[in-house]
């Protein structure tokens, strides 16, 4: 069976459509980042969180006004599936508490003014105290993290091919992890532990799809040594079509099982990788290459760029002689 | 053939062992705290109060060797936990000398009406490290009292973290103030007291407390059941005849009115103290403190030598007590920094929730894979599924603890297989159409793709080695999982995928043309 018969699309021609579409999406991401604010979510922002659950139903209304009276502005939400009769109450770092006790205490509070309430018998299932200096601790974590992965990844990729294919990877991946943040905030994501490992797995992922594709194209330069580059690069991510979207296709129902039966917990992480998965394979068809060819200038020919920086593979390119 | 039996042997073998390593998964895969239920804490130890004792021993001493020495002082006091200054020195030669022992660990400056101290920087850090290790060793002690199936007790990021993971917990809060608790026990004279409160504690001294006698809570004696006892004050001597460094031993037991109470024995040489001790105090009242908070006051009736009780206490605080006590005290106070508490039935439906998700994402990945690859999609599954059997097999035999994202993980594994397998499939199917015949098509893409495939696994894995470095169980969980089943995937899309192959080849007689792929 063929999904695609000798796909032949000129994708090049889209690549300032693509940017351009891409940049929208990015800058109104980042413009309501920088408006509103990244919404951060207690692994980074510190706090109290607890899930408790109720014997009988309950309206987030009525544990909203039992839990009003606290200091600070609580979050009130459903946790799960309404029949579970869940509810996730979250407190902000109360001013210039750092220490542990009171986020101990904060949690007494809430335990304290649902009873005062009346609202019907609880239990607490799940609870997160998290002080403001594991919060800062883990959003530099966060933030070294990625940007080292970008960086390492970057680094091997120049290793492995020329430079600007190493920059076009990584433009495509910055790409993503921009494109997943900006998603987040359409859609009301918090930032917590679980989202920046999907965003870094995706860093990982997306960068993949990348190196498949200039892996061919690196292949067909040797061969053909006369054309121009962008036509190889073009035909490149044709010969590739198909395998790109089998993969990500798979990967995408895989993780949508998870978004759809994984449960509250992994809602966020499922989330992420979604966005991530689609903004990857996207990015790969028309942002890596483009860039990559951009930066070699244009129609230059294959042959200049390629002699600009083959790769360093000796016993394979033997075998490649004799097996043509 | 020889080569592929070779193969097929090896396959088997990593395959088997992975399964014995497994089997059964209920006891040898490990949960994490959000699957199983139990608590993460993150503690911070405070390692000033150590640097404080330190400082205010060695102030102590310094008075009393000036004072052995005849030589003039006006003042001799603590400053921060690191410093002392010493003021109104008229005899310097003699000062010097008195001031040999703390010269040790403190460097002086002479500053004018006398002498700063400070403590030197390698001693401050030799003793910050030295009261996180012994918090942690003290930690440790208690938590084994505790009676907590695999707890983990370990460093944190900070200098001054340390890393607590209790499974299975269900009183967290007992679990914690025990784990907190510092546990100082001194036995003391009581100088005056009870004052019904502070305030009045003070007056008795004209608001000018002496520095050798310190204002104390305590419990109301006799007043109703413990707990619900008023609160009063004593004034009670700093200077400890007994402290927690000198038990031998603590017990539950119980009082003359069967009430709870904690029976302690001392050590020999605490025991020949406590005995002059109680003997030239016939007739005062003693006080038995722990953790800053008067437990009870007893009049010395005669020579006490080498035991005691701790009584006006309930059950729980009894219990408690003597854990706290014999884990010995800590050296410093701490706080808590972060507390991650999971039900143990939210954790029973996370391991449902991911385990109906993995499965519904591979049956999906394998339908598909027959759908569309047909006979060679059975290649793709199976080496699909030796890598989550090698992954699990590799899990249980390195005890890496399985987590909510961890089955994440597992998906994500079933992805990357599925992607080194299109990416194979796919480029065989290319070379087919070459027509040059299956077996030299199956050779050039399998060829043509390992540096591919090597590149995107070591991409992917830069990515998960970055993940280790958060502390918490779940993200850690979910980087090891990802990190094996790149490995282990390299081994199955690659070396059993082609050995499967090379089976499908060799059971026909002419080098045939066509694939069923």
């Amino acid at each position: 069976m063929q999904l695609l018969n000798n796909a032949n699309y000129n994708f090049l021609r889209w690549k300032w459509h693509a940017i351009a579409l891409s940049a929208i999406v990015i800058l109104a991401g980042l413009g309501l980042i920088a408006a509103k604010g990244m919404p951060l979510g207690i692994d980074f922002s510190g706090g109290t969180l607890v899930v408790v659950q109720f014997d009988q139903p309950v309206t987030e209304e009525q544990v909203r006004n039992a839990v009003d009276p606290l200091p600070g502005e609580e979050v009130v939400q459903q946790y799960g599936d309404v029949s579970e009769r869940r509810m996730l109450i979250r407190l902000p770092q109360t001013e210039g508490a750092v220490e542990g006790n009171s986020l101990e205490q904060a949690s007494s509070n809430v335990e304290a003014a649902l009873q005062k309430a009346g609202l019907p018998k609880f239990t607490i299932v799940n609870r997160e105290l998290v002080s403001a200096i594991i919060g800062r601790d883990l959003q530099l974590r966060g933030i070294y993290a990625t940007l080292a992965s970008l960086a390492a990844i970057t680094i091997y990729i120049g290793f492995r091919f020329r430079f600007s294919f190493a920059v076009g990877a990584i433009a495509a991946t910055l790409h993503d992890v921009l494109v997943t943040l900006a998603f987040l905030v359409f859609f009301k994501y918090e930032l917590s532990l679980n989202v920046v490992a999907a965003i870094l797995t995706i860093t990982g992922y997306s960068v993949n799809d990348t190196i498949v594709i200039f892996d061919r194209v690196r292949e067909n330069l040797r061969s053909r040594r006369r054309e121009p580059l962008d036509k190889i690069v073009n035909e490149s991510v044709n010969q590739t079509l198909s395998r790109t979207i089998i993969t990500a296709g798979t990967t995408f129902l895989a993780v949508l099982s998870i978004f759809l039966f994984g449960g509250e917990a992994l809602r966020g992480f499922s989330f992420t990788m979604l966005v991530g998965i689609v903004s990857g394979t996207y990015s790969t068809i028309f942002i890596a290459s483009a860039i990559a060819i951009i930066l070699s200038g244009g129609k230059a020919r294959a042959a200049a760029a390629a002699s600009s920086g083959d790769v360093v593979q000796g016993g394979k390119k033997q075998k490649r002689a004799k097996a043509s | 053939m020889k080569d592929t039996r070779w193969r097929l042997i090896l396959i088997v073998a990593v395959i088997g062992l992975s399964i014995w390593s497994f089997y059964p998964p209920e006891t040898k895969i490990k949960l994490g705290l959000d699957l199983k239920g139990g608590v993460h804490l993150v503690l911070r130890v405070h390692t000033d109060d150590a640097l404080r004792v330190e400082t205010e021993t060695t102030v102590e001493r310094l008075r009393d060797s000036m004072q052995r020495a005849g030589v003039q002082f006006t003042k001799a006091d603590v400053v921060s936990p690191t410093e002392f200054r010493v003021e109104g020195i008229q005899d310097d030669a003699g000062f010097r000398t008195a001031s040999v022992d703390a010269d040790t660990n403190y460097d002086r400056s002479s500053e004018t009406g006398g002498f700063s101290f400070r403590m030197k920087p390698n001693i401050v850090n030799q003793l910050r490290e030295q009261t996180v290790t012994q918090a942690l060793e003290t930690i440790e002690r208690r938590v084994n009292e505790l009676g907590v199936a695999e707890p983990i007790v370990a460093r944190y990021s900070g200098a001054d973290q340390i890393l607590v993971q209790l499974p299975g917990v269900s009183d967290v809060r007992r679990a914690k103030e025990i784990i907190r608790s510092t546990a100082q026990l001194k036995l003391t004279l009581v100088d005056q007291g009870p004052f019904p409160n502070r305030e009045s504690a003070l007056q008795a001294f004209n608001n000018n407390v002496p520095t050798e006698v310190e204002i104390l809570p305590g419990r109301q004696e006799g007043g109703g059941t413990a707990g619900t006892a008023g609160t009063v004050f004593y004034a009670v001597k700093r200077a400890a005849a007994v402290t927690g460094r000198d038990l031998r031993n603590a017990q539950q037991s119980l009082d003359e009115f069967n009430r709870p109470a904690v029976h302690f024995t001392l050590k020999q040489d605490a025991a020949a103290r406590f005995g002059n001790f109680t003997q030239t105090n016939i007739g005062r009242p003693m006080a038995i403190v722990l953790d800053n908070r008067v437990m009870s006051v007893a009049t010395i009736q005669g020579r006490i030598t080498d035991s005691g009780q701790i009584t006006g206490i309930n059950h729980d605080e009894m219990v408690d007590t003597v854990i706290t006590l014999k884990s010995g005290a800590l050296p410093a106070s701490m706080d808590y920094l972060e507390e991650r508490t999971v039900g143990p039935s939210l954790g029973a439906e996370s391991i449902r929730a991911g385990f109906i998700s993995s499965l519904a994402g591979l049956a999906f990945v394998v339908l598909f894979m027959l759908f569309y690859y047909r006979l060679t999609g059975i290649n793709a599954v199976i080496s699909i599924v030796a890598n989550l059997v090698i992954l699990l097999g590799l899990m249980a035999f390195l005890s890496s603890v399985m987590t909510l994202p961890g089955i994440a993980g597992f998906i994500l594994t079933i992805g990357m297989g599925v992607d080194s397998n299109v990416l194979i499939f796919e480029r065989i199917k290319e070379e087919l159409a070459t027509a040059r015949g299956a077996r030299a098509a199956v050779n050039a893409g399998f060829d043509r793709v390992w540096w591919t495939i090597v590149d995107t696994h070591v991409s992917s894995l830069i990515a998960a080695l970055l993940l280790l470095q958060f502390g918490t169980s779940t993200i850690r969980g979910f980087a090891v999982t990802l990190i094996i089943g790149l490995l282990s995937n390299v081994f199955t899309a690659v070396f059993v995928s082609r050995t499967a192959f090379e089976l499908v080849l060799s059971r026909r007689q002419t080098a045939a043309q066509t694939l069923s792929i």
